[in-house]
């Protein structure tokens, strides 16, 4: 085994259990903590897939911004326990039929994958994925989307000062 | 380690995961962070399709994606304090109905 597999079952693991982890927390705050848990162990696959860019990116605007804007509002509307979840009144088949449709989801997506890895193509040379080369393809052949996501940042600050303000 | 398949099956692991929390959890916060750990695990695909080709497409796309995420989260935090503002509630089988 490759010490480069090795690292990704190790790191893969860590995702997965942090993603369970965050299914079935009680609190809304160690939910929080364990999706960061999560981004973090992405974040390193991301290094180990030549992004160095995109793993600081996650770390700093995934890990750092957006859950911080979570861990905010859990305690801005004082969520932190959860509790159990309330039995619903009705559909009370839905959860146990969420797994298993679930589980079923993920044998299927493992398999759909599995049965073409044969059919993958060699693994291309890598390129300079550094921030240089990234705000240079952002600039040149990205630059529309680049200022369509600017006006979308900008609607969504927008929305969300006036969606919050007191009447 | 010679393809990026390992990722692409962690991603659609992580994809379904997401999905389950998103249908067994009953609260609006946990609902949007499962949409969130899809989100994401659909950009370890990416990366892992612009590491296989060698490309930088796929980074320019998880790029956009973590944007649209970030304006995604703001738009719907928002959305989160406004209705537990009207209803004391996160539940989001309490929010049955679209009156107000």
């Amino acid at each position: 085994m490759s010490p480069d597999l090795l690292l990704f079952l190790i790191i893969a693991l860590v995702a997965v259990a942090a993603a369970l982890g965050m299914l079935f927390s009680r609190s809304a705050l160690y939910a929080a903590l364990f999706l960061i848990m999560n981004f973090g162990a992405v974040a390193v696959l991301y290094l180990l897939l030549n992004a160095p860019f995109l793993a600081v990116v996650q770390v700093s605007v995934y890990a750092g911004a957006i859950m911080v804007l979570f861990l905010f509002v859990i305690m801005l509307l004082g969520a932190e326990r959860l509790g159990r979840d309330p039995e619903p009144a009705t559909m009370r088949w839905q959860r146990p039929l969420a797994i298993v449709l679930a589980v079923v989801l993920i044998v299927q997506a493992v398999y759909v994958f599995a049965a073409r890895a044969g059919a993958a193509p060699a693994v291309a040379e890598a390129v300079d994925a550094g921030p240089l080369n990234i705000g240079k393809t952002l600039i040149n052949s990205y630059l529309l989307p680049f200022e369509v996501i600017a006006i979308v940042l900008l609607a969504a600050m927008i929305g969300a000062v006036v969606l919050t303000r007191d009447k | 380690m010679d393809t990026a398949m390992p990722y692409v099956l962690l991603s659609a692991i992580l994809f379904a995961l997401g999905v389950m929390g998103v249908l067994i959890r009953r609260n609006a916060l946990m609902i949007f962070m499962s949409i969130e750990l899809m989100l994401n695990s659909a950009n370890l695909a990416l990366v892992a399709f612009a590491r296989q080709w060698g490309q930088l497409d796929g980074q320019m796309f998880v790029f956009f994606i973590m944007t649209v995420a970030a304006a995604e989260v703001a738009v719907g935090l928002a959305l989160i304090v406004t209705i537990f503002r009207a209803r004391r509630s996160t539940n989001v089988d309490d929010l049955a109905q679209l009156k107000g």
